[in-house]
């Protein structure tokens, strides 16, 4: 058990929980972010941050706070 | 149908509602044509776009709300729509019907917000838009069977080819006969039943028939706005405790909240897709995910955004020059028709300096705010924006801000007015009016006349590399201001915990011209109609200031003989012609030295001369609040040279490097030169900006706002600059 904030570049995982109860857990799980869920890092931002996921079909930027928050399963 | 087609016989208010980036505003403007209404909702910085449609007799009024994909609002500008899909927002009726668009290559995400749509209970047509790009990829999408699992009619539609309009007009009005209702709870029972009780315990308090969305949005969304507005209703009863200890319950009974909703929702959404759509196990990869991977990549993805960026700027600063160029030609041109018409008077002179300028003053703008929004649309419409953003992001987290902000602070550099307005496409209200109240810093293409002529009177032409030093530094100090001021009204007015940045990354799409022309055309005739009146007004009001009170009978006189000598063409009075000159000059300086504005000049010189300016200056400085370009045209008439100067005049320069004080001390000296670029560089200076942010803001509290701390900070900086310049040379 790890966050998604860890993966490397190309590197897939399952998503098993999103923590918090705030706009940033709701806004993540709105897009679908939701246990059960596979999510594929697709590469990061030229200065490291924020990173692109592909998850359901779409491309998804999040930023690494954001992104630790997303407890996965590889 | 047998009523006449000129009397509709009813009217239906239709809502238009779906995620960004699924063609929404497309649609919108494919059934509602151009002639919408544009404005905003009251108390709020949301946009509120209404066109009325006649359709087989019935008078359609099509409400856009914004592009969300959820209906859980957390702030007053979220609520909007919901406000509007539950009958509660006062300016609109409560819809008959809404449309609910979404991406067909992308169904399961956009099923989401379709579930919350038809949870409030009205009838829902669905839209499924861009089917064009699903097949393409693979995906086909059985309609029938999706409209006959969802219950509600389904059309298929490429809004940017303008296909399925019909039959979308006749989904809407067929739908809109339809009754109201609200499906079967997603929500598990013991859900339901603390909705019941929390309805329960609300109208003990007095309030009686909360519509069951809210009560559920109550439950779900943890300090969220409904949360907040029923506090503030509620008396003798602690609603935040009745939440905290009912999503206890709920918790205990492992029933998360707000994981439930989503959890919920997909399922619901996964059910409803299954046999209905048959994608691909593997999606396959496209030409858009090959393209992105070279845009966002480490050095050639940040190479290609600086060149674009850099062309972007040069548009809005050199290309949009031979317009502006034409523009004031017009200007002149119109100006000099007016003034052979017209004998010498006030009359002729409101009608030259006041409504010809003011009109002028408002036009001048269209160039560069049609060629920025020319890019943003495109940059838009193809999906590039979205990567813009991330790429800056990590940039701008240091202002506080977040990627989005890049592109209007970067187009300020040019013109804050366009860069105000682009403003639009951060979602976040707390970043979007910080980046609004900074964007007035960035030096602006106005500025640089300022810069050169002060720079060309203490810097001599020999030393080109200490000018283009001083010229930089002045860019600097914009950008070095803007940073403590961001970082203050983040931790002041607009604080708050931050935002979200979970961003869509859209495919990558060919732009459509059709939608980026609608765009330009909603922008430029949003600033003319809603922002053009009011600059109008203040220049006509400055105008004033200039010229009243004064008699101007004398100067008038001149004015025509020389006007009569000008046109006859006798070379012998040349001599008289060049003397008439110089003494109405001289006049027209004494004039506005005896006007409100002198005097207004003359009352403040105790206020500027710390600064190091003499009354002259303090004028200057005054009569450019509306432009602070005129400072040229001002200087030039109060150092009677007439108005027709500009920077690289070397009349204005030899009389400003001759100005004297009293005692005889020169004015312009280097640290008064430099105090008048600081103040220049940090004044909120341009009645435009203030009319846009009043615009964009939907109040003046904050055009208000802007100017005074604007105004303060330049003062004390050129103070500063003054007094420590003072020390060292």
């Amino acid at each position: 058990m790890t966050t998604l904030d860890t993966l490397k570049k190309s590197d897939r995982a399952t998503i098993v929980d999103v923590t918090g109860d705030d706009g940033i857990a709701t806004r993540l799980m709105e897009m679908g972010l939701i246990d059960g869920e596979e999510i594929q890092l697709v590469g990061f931002a030229p200065l490291g941050d924020p990173i692109e996921f592909e998850v359901r079909g779409y491309r998804i930027s999040l930023r690494a706070a954001e992104a630790r928050r997303v407890v996965i399963q590889k | 149908m047998t009523a006449p087609a000129t009397t509709p016989s009813r009217t239906l208010t239709v809502a238009l509602i779906g995620n960004p980036n699924t063609g929404k505003s497309t649609l919108f403007n494919a059934l509602a044509g151009m002639r919408s209404r544009i404005g905003n909702f009251p108390g709020v910085t949301v946009e509120k776009k209404v066109g009325r449609v006649e359709w087989d007799g019935n008078q359609i009024d099509l409400v856009d709300l914004p592009g969300t994909y959820s209906l859980a609002p957390r702030s007053l500008d979220e609520m909007v729509s919901v406000d509007v899909l539950l009958g509660r927002q006062s300016d609109i009726s409560r819809p008959d019907a809404v449309v609910c668009i979404v991406d067909a290559s992308n169904l399961e995400r956009n099923l989401y917000l379709v579930s919350q749509v038809l949870d409030i209970g009205l009838p829902v047509v669905l839209v499924l838009n861009m089917h064009d790009v699903a097949q393409s990829r693979g995906v086909t999408i059985d309609a029938a069977a999706l409209s006959q699992k969802l219950g509600i009619p389904v059309v298929v539609s490429e809004a940017h080819r303008r296909q399925g309009l019909d039959d979308i007009r006749r989904a809407i009005v067929e739908t809109a006969e339809r009754t109201e209702r609200r499906p079967d709870s997603l929500f598990p029972a013991l859900f339901n039943e603390e909705c019941n009780a929390l309805a329960g315990a609300l109208e003990a308090s007095g309030c009686d028939g909360v519509p069951t969305y809210l009560l559920e949005r109550m439950l779900l969304d943890v300090h969220g706005y409904v949360e907040s507005q029923f506090e503030d209703r509620t008396s003798n009863f602690d609603l935040e405790k009745h939440l905290t200890e009912a999503r206890g319950r709920l918790r205990e009974a492992g029933c998360r909240v707000p994981a439930v909703e989503a959890k919920v929702r997909y399922q619901w959404a996964r059910e409803v897709l299954q046999d209905v759509v048959i994608r691909p196990k593997e999606r396959p990869a496209t030409g858009s995910d090959r393209i992105d991977r070279l845009l966002t990549h480490r050095v050639g993805g940040l190479a290609f955004f600086s060149a674009l960026m850099a062309v972007v700027f040069m548009a809005i600063y050199a290309w949009a020059e031979p317009f502006m160029g034409g523009i004031e030609a017009e200007q002149e041109w119109v100006a000099s028709l007016v003034t052979g018409q017209m004998s010498p008077g006030p009359f002729r002179s409101l009608l030259v300096d006041g409504v010809i300028a003011g009109v002028g003053g408002v036009i001048i703008f269209l160039p560069q705010i049609v060629l920025l929004f020319l890019f943003i649309a495109l940059l838009e419409d193809c999906g590039y924006m979205a990567r813009a953003a991330f790429l800056m992001d990590r940039l701008m987290t240091k202002l506080g801000l977040s990627g989005k902000s890049f592109v209007p602070l970067m187009s300020s550099f040019a013109c804050a007015i366009p860069g105000v307005m682009a403003t639009r496409v951060i979602e976040n209200r707390r970043d979007r009016m910080v980046t609004i109240l900074v964007a007035p810093l960035m030096s602006c293409s106005a500025r640089l006349p300022v810069y050169v002529l002060l720079i060309a009177l203490f810097v001599p032409a020999e030393e080109p590399v200490k000018r283009g030093l001083v010229l930089f530094a002045m860019y600097a100090l914009g950008i070095l201001v803007a940073i403590p001021v961001a970082w203050l009204l983040k931790k002041t007015f607009f604080k708050g915990e931050t935002p979200p940045f979970v961003m869509e990354l859209p495919s990558y799409k060919w732009p459509s011209p059709r939608i980026v022309l609608v765009r330009v055309y909603d922008r430029a005739q949003a600033f003319v109609t809603r922002a053009g009146t009011l600059i109008f007004a203040t220049t006509v009001v400055v105008w004033a200031a200039a010229y009243f009170p004064g008699d101007h009978s004398q100067a008038d006189r001149m004015q025509a003989e020389i006007e009569q000598i000008e046109s006859s063409d006798k070379v012998d009075d040349q001599k008289r012609l060049d003397q008439l000159q110089r003494e109405s000059n001289v006049l027209k300086g004494e004039l506005i030295e005896l006007s409100a504005l002198g005097r207004l000049g003359h009352a403040i010189e105790p206020a500027v001369k710390p600064l190091g300016w003499d009354w002259r200056i303090g004028v200057g400085a005054i009569a450019s609040f509306p432009a602070r370009e005129v400072i040229i045209a001002t200087l030039g008439t109060i150092y009677s040279l007439g108005g027709d100067v500009d920077e690289e005049s070397k009349g204005l320069r030899g009389a400003l490097a001759s100005s004297k004080w009293p005692d005889g001390r020169p004015v312009y000296t280097t640290p008064v030169a430099l105090s008048l670029m600081v103040f220049f560089a940090l004044c909120a200076q341009c009645a435009a900006t203030l009319m846009v942010i009043k615009r964009e803001t939907n109040s003046w509290r904050w055009p208000i706002f802007t100017f005074v701390y604007m105004t303060a900070l330049a003062y004390v900086a050129a103070l500063l600059t003054y007094q420590v310049g003072r020390l060292i040379v």
